[in-house]
């Protein structure tokens, strides 16, 4: 029987009501009274000298406010790189500057030289077509191996060259890795490619920036996943604003998916200019914009390697990384083909050795950053395609070599510097195999070959990393940030109370899932309680929502501040039931005493600690809220098993999926339906990745999917109806909760599944292809099978 | 967008001669223009909306038996009413989405002759005759390679009439972004022979192969096209598809159309 | 500028606009009804679909003065008279097909769109119908569940909480 509320409720969402009725409060929809208007002039040109930059006709154009180019921003700091690789040796990752404004250079195409504030967007553009750009073009590297050769053309002048950084993780493996190579019975390798994609959140980003003259402080509304790390970045790093005199107000928000995690130029620059201009300024991104500015994901090249004994147990692991930084280092650009990536090379596997080379480059493209699951759906599409590689060479069952070489003891420390607290592989396998009803494949193929297609299964595994933790281990690692989060617990006298988390929701329905647990903790009606986020001004600290970290973290630090509340709540219940505090229980909205009929009511006790007529003032202080900081001591570890069965069109290469399921572990669940939905949602752009997406540059970087009609999102017609279950539960050790988080889940797990599952179609048809690149769009798999 | 003056006559006569003004430009239903503008592509001065004029609305059945369209009749429209012609009811349906079909004219498409557009090789392929406020120009002269037809500056068109055929169909492969045709292709079998267009593969936007119509005006079965293929040396190269994929696609489009018309 | 009217949830509304204003400018800037959403500028995403004249049409890719004389309904026109949701917003929220809630008002829209034209879509003519509107969040799964379940069937065996 499904419960009506509380934990493991699928209760529905309170904020849907706003969303469906038009009447959410996204940031395009604020406007400040007297606001104006930023275009960014952007460079058309992917590398180029930037020799002036003349707006004396512009400014003098109608409604203009103001002009500003890289000059203007010289007195400032730039834009702020939040996390510091070691690579080999010791050596500490090359970090160029990066400017709000183009100075000296332009280094991809995107990069904004001027920004024009005008009355209004139209007159702003308008002007922005009179500034006079003089630009020498220069030679753009686009290419990652082409790039990191000598005498390559460098796209950042005072820079040794194009490598960021040449990261081996873990060297002291190295040795005994390469020598277990030469040990092995089987070797299998792969090329592969995990293409660059574009989070396309459906809200482009927008900015807000208005400024006080009388009190001095700055407000920005901006659309990000952190607006505390917003503030700290652009206040400490960029603007040398402090934090009291800096506010920054992310309300709804229309998705994020990673990309709206970082510290972009349009949000200093709208801040800066509120305060020059003496006006609130407004950005708000077109589409095209979008494409070139928000920054992008994937794109990795990738060599790998699998050593196997006799027996197939897997004896090694060995991969070559290049991946691309794009002109500048986004926010936490270099953790994520490092930290995010290296670290969950082992998969669900026992393969003792293993030895990972990532080299970051810098290309004269879009900055590249985290998106949806960063690092980890890189890890597990190379794992998971070269097991599936193995198998066939081998001529075993692909599932039979996953389940032989899975990892069954926990903790289970990984020889990739991780530890797993928890996990049951063969349990989600299990599962997956009655979903999946394998033993029906085969007349559904028969099937499909009788309409004239051929048919493929694929399966994999994955395992992911969430709540990146603790902050002293990060610390070392290169973070620039603490990964704690906070919350604050504020009941009120009547009993209703608010929780201002730090975590920050963006479709992810944080609003219900969050109360429920607090709900579940106190007995109360989830209606009682508000959940605040977003808001600097109303949420003392956050570190925000990304990395599946918001439960387990965010969650945990809500649990933890309730905690504290229900024990000051028992202090002031024993005093009012005049029984010791060890006697009093709380159950259902009540404070009872053990083994009697004596109780008291939860708004009796919240009204007493705002009135405190009879209330032990000597002991405790009158009033009831809380805060507290949680920092894990761990990762937690989501896993799961997913397949994939496609159909084929051998005329045109034209694949479409049949059927889908996704077995996970995700530990204790707090919403079912909520988790459900995050599962689709992920699978959605896992399969968008596996056959439409591409995020494609022309040799002279200039970006051919720049709008809906060149990149190909994944439509409604795209998808079949998902199959989801995550019965399969075996909870977190470490946090309070025993949750593990489930956002990027469906993103890691299923590119995999979908090219394995076309691998094995067109070998069906006797056809030896062993590798598609993504998209597995029709032109490449009919390319594939001449 | 720049900033234009926005019209919208009730006749023919007051639309061409608004169109008289300098960089003047008819607006179908904008699906493809609205959007060109707002990039700052296109610059008109006046905006002539045809949708107020009700003789451009609409379709009926001609003396000749053909099927008269009138040139601001939007695709949801022809989807539902072009029940004489169901081949080309079909193709109306699958244009664009729900809501561009209920913008989105006939004469709009044809004037605007996208490459990758589907009412072209719908014209093309059936033989139809476009009608503007001046003339009768036979589809075979009015496409001129992409983006270019017969129309001259402020010319409207005000009708396309279509011939009937025994079987028709058209098969579009879409371009999985944009949902245009990477390849269209439009089959029409008449008393006197078959007529073969196809959009979205050429760099000379839709075109006629006649190969493929020879062959198969004297059998008009899949079968008929077995070992024809075109040229891969003028075929569009793109992101989503190479020259040679598109020559593919048409021999393998034509063949279904083929199959489906039958 | 040119004077501009029309009828916006059973309720008049005029302004006066430049030629070049879009119907969603229009709805968002000036009537203030921010529902309806603006997620591209190459009329794919369908974030911005309203009715005019009781047909769905994109508003970011028509012009307000093409709207004059129009009846347009919005998302904020969609509740029932007493404040309740809808039929097909009570779905959405009944079966969780919205996240982010950007694509909603569209998608909202979408599905009054079809259901009026087909009042029992099968769910691959659901899917079919939502191509010009693109969620990132939800993987459409939830969408067509709900859409099936405004028109009053039973989508009990479709997978899922």
């Amino acid at each position: 029987m499904p419960k009506d509320g509380g934990i493991g409720a699928s209760s529905k969402r309170r904020e849907d009501v706003r969303f469906l009725t038009g009447v959410g409060n996204y940031t395009d929809d604020i406007n400040a009274h007297g606001q104006a208007h930023v275009f960014f002039l952007r460079s058309d040109v992917a590398h180029g000298k930037l020799n002036a930059v003349d707006t004396t006709t512009a400014a003098a154009m109608p409604g203009v406010v103001q002009i500003f180019t890289g000059a203007d921003f010289e007195a400032v700091g730039g834009m702020p790189c939040g996390w510091q690789v070691t690579g080999k040796n010791g050596e500490v990752m090359q970090e160029p500057k990066h400017p709000v404004l183009a100075s000296e250079k332009v280094r991809h195409v995107g990069e904004p030289i001027a920004a024009v504030v005008a009355d209004t967007l139209e007159q702003a553009r308008d002007a922005a077509e009179a500034i006079l750009l003089d630009i020498t073009e220069l030679p753009a590297v686009i290419d990652m191996k082409a790039a990191v050769v000598a005498n390559a053309p460098k796209v950042h002048d005072d820079l040794a060259n194009n490598l960021c950084y040449d990261w081996g993780f873990v060297e002291e493996n190295k040795a005994a890795t390469d020598k277990a190579f030469l040990d092995a019975a089987h070797v299998t390798s792969l090329e592969l490619v995990n293409n660059r994609l574009v989070a396309n959140p459906m809200e482009p980003r927008v900015a807000l920036g208005e400024y006080s003259q009388g009190t001095d402080e700055h407000t920005l509304y901006t659309t990000s996943q952190n607006p505390h790390v917003i503030r700290l970045l652009m206040g400490a790093f960029v603007l040398g604003i402090p934090e009291h005199k800096l506010r920054v107000v992310s309300p709804d928000v229309g998705g994020g998916f990673g990309t709206k995690i970082f510290h972009y130029q349009e949000e200093a620059f709208c801040t800066f200019a509120a305060k020059a201009c003496k006006r609130p300024v407004k950005w708000t991104s077109s589409r095209t914009e979008a494409f070139m500015s928000d920054a992008h994901g994937r794109d990795h090249v990738t060599k790998i390697e699998l050593a196997l004994d006799a027996d197939n147990n897997f004896t090694a692991l060995r991969t070559d990384t290049y991946a691309n930084m794009g002109a500048y280092l986004s926010t936490f650009a270099p953790s994520v083909p490092t930290w995010l990536h290296g670290t969950l090379m082992a998969g669900n596997y026992k393969t003792p050795l293993i030895y990972v080379n990532v080299k970051a480059v810098f290309t004269n493209t879009v900055p590249v950053d985290a998106y949806r699951g960063a690092g980890r759906p890189e890890a597990t599409f190379q794992l998971e395609r070269v097991v599936d590689k193995a198998a066939r060479e081998l001529g075993v069952d692909p599932i039979a070599l996953r389940r032989q070489n899975f990892i069954t003891e926990f903790p289970y420390a990984t020889p990739v510097a991780v530890e797993y607290d928890t996990g049951d592989y063969h349990a989600t396998m299990d599962k997956l195999e009655e979903m999946g009803d394998f033993s029906g494949f085969e007349a559904r193929r028969k099937a499909s070959e009788a309409s004239g297609k051929l048919r493929g299964l694929g399966v994999n595994c994955y395992i992911e990393a969430c709540g990146i933790a603790p902050s002293n281990l990060v610390g070392q690692l290169g973070a620039r940030a603490g990964l704690y989060e906070s919350a604050t617990v504020r009941v009120n006298a009547t009993g209703g109370l608010v929780v201002m988390t730090g975590s920050h929701s963006h479709g992810q329905g944080h609003e219900t899932a969050f109360a429920q647990v607090v709900a579940e903790m106190i007995g109360i009606d989830e209606s009682m309680i508000e959940i605040v986020h977003g808001d600097t001004a109303k949420v003392p600290m956050g570190m925000g929502t990304y990395g599946s970290r918001s439960i387990a973290v965010g969650g945990s630090a809500m649990v933890r501040a309730t905690e504290k509340i229900i024990n000051k709540a028992k202090k002031i219940a024993s005093h009012l039931l005049e029984a010791s505090e060890s006697d009093i229980e709380l159950k259902d909205g009540a404070f009872s005493v053990a083994g009697t009929d004596k109780s008291v009511a939860w708004g009796d006790v919240t009204l007493a600690a705002y009135v405190p007529h009879n209330y032990p003032l000597e002991e405790i202080e009158p009033g009831l809220e809380e805060t507290a900081f949680y920092d894990p001591s761990n990762f937690t570890y989501p896993a799961g098993a997913y397949c994939c069965e496609v159909e084929v069109d051998p005329e045109t290469g034209k694949v479409s999926i049949e059927r889908f399921a996704a077995a996970d572990d995700f530990g204790n669940i707090i919403n079912p339906m909520i988790v459900t939905g995050q599962v689709h949602g992920g699978l959605a752009q896992g399969i968008g990745q596996a056959l439409l997406e591409n995020c494609a540059y022309d040799e002279n970087g200039q970006l051919l999917s720049a709008s809906y009609m060149d990149y190909a999102m994944p439509r409604a017609d795209d998808l079949p109806m998902f199959s989801v279950d995550h019965s399969c539960q075996t909870p977190c050790t470490h946090n309070p909760l025993g949750v593990k988080g489930c956002g990027e889940a469906g993103a890691i797990g299923s590119p995999p599944a979908v090219v394995n599952a076309v691998v094995d179609a067109l070998r069906s048809a006797g056809k030896d292809v062993t590798h598609i690149d993504m998209p597995l769009s029709p032109d490449r798999v009919w390319a594939a099978m001449q | 967008m720049y900033n234009f003056e926005f019209q919208k006559p009730d006749t023919i006569s007051d639309a061409v001669a608004a169109l008289g003004a300098e960089d003047a430009q008819a607006l179908g239903g904008g699906q493809t223009l609205l959007p060109t503008m707002k990039q700052r592509l296109a610059s008109p001065k006046v905006l002539v909306s045809l949708k107020g004029i009700a003789e451009l609305q609409g379709l009926c059945m001609g003396d000749d038996g053909s099927m008269c369209i009138g040139g601001a009749t939007n695709h949801a429209t022809v989807a539902v009413e072009a029940t004489s012609y169901p081949a080309l009811a079909a193709t109306a349906a699958h244009i664009g989405d729900p809501a561009v079909r209920n913008r989105g004219t006939i004469g709009g498409s044809l004037a605007n002759n996208d490459p990758s557009a589907c009412y072209p090789a719908a014209a093309l392929a059936s033989g139809a005759t476009i009608v503007s406020n001046s003339r009768e120009i036979l589809a075979d002269d009015f496409f001129q390679g992409m983006f270019t037809t017969a129309l001259e500056e402020g010319e409207i068109i005000t009708e396309v009439r279509f011939p009937i055929p025994e079987k028709a169909n058209y098969q579009k492969f879409l371009q999985p972004a944009s949902r245009f045709a990477l390849v269209g292709v439009f089959v029409a079998k008449f008393a006197d022979g078959v007529r073969v267009a196809i959009t979205g593969a050429s760099n000379d936007g839709v075109f006629r192969w006649g190969e493929a119509e020879e062959t198969l005006s004297t059998n008009f079965s899949p079968d008929a096209l077995q070992g024809l293929s075109l040229s891969d040396s003028d075929m569009i190269a793109d992101l989503h598809g190479t020259a040679a994929y598109r020559a593919h696609l048409c021999s393998v489009m034509t063949k279904r159309a083929v199959m489906a018309a039958n | 500028m040119a004077q501009v009217s029309m009828t916006v949830n059973g309720k008049s509304a005029s302004g006066e606009i430049d030629g070049r204003t879009l119907l969603s400018s229009f709805l968002r800037d000036d009537l203030k009804l921010t529902g309806t959403h603006v997620g591209c500028d190459t009329s794919q995403c369908g974030a911005c679909l309203v009715h005019v004249d009781g047909v769905a049409v994109k508003s970011c890719t028509m012009l307000a003065a093409e709207a004059d004389g129009a009846e347009v309904d919005t998302i904020e026109g969609q509740a029932n008279a007493d404040g309740s949701l809808n039929v097909i917003q009570q779905a959405f929220q009944d079966h969780h097909g919205l996240q982010c809630g950007f694509c909603t008002p569209g998608m909202v829209m979408s599905a009054a769109a079809l259901l009026k034209e087909n009042a029992n879509p099968s769910e691959s003519e659901v899917r079919s119908y939502l191509e010009g509107n693109i969620c990132r969040c939800t993987g459409y799964h939830n969408i067509v569940k709900a859409i099936m379940a405004a028109s009053g069937q039973d989508v009990s065996s479709i997978a899922a909480e």
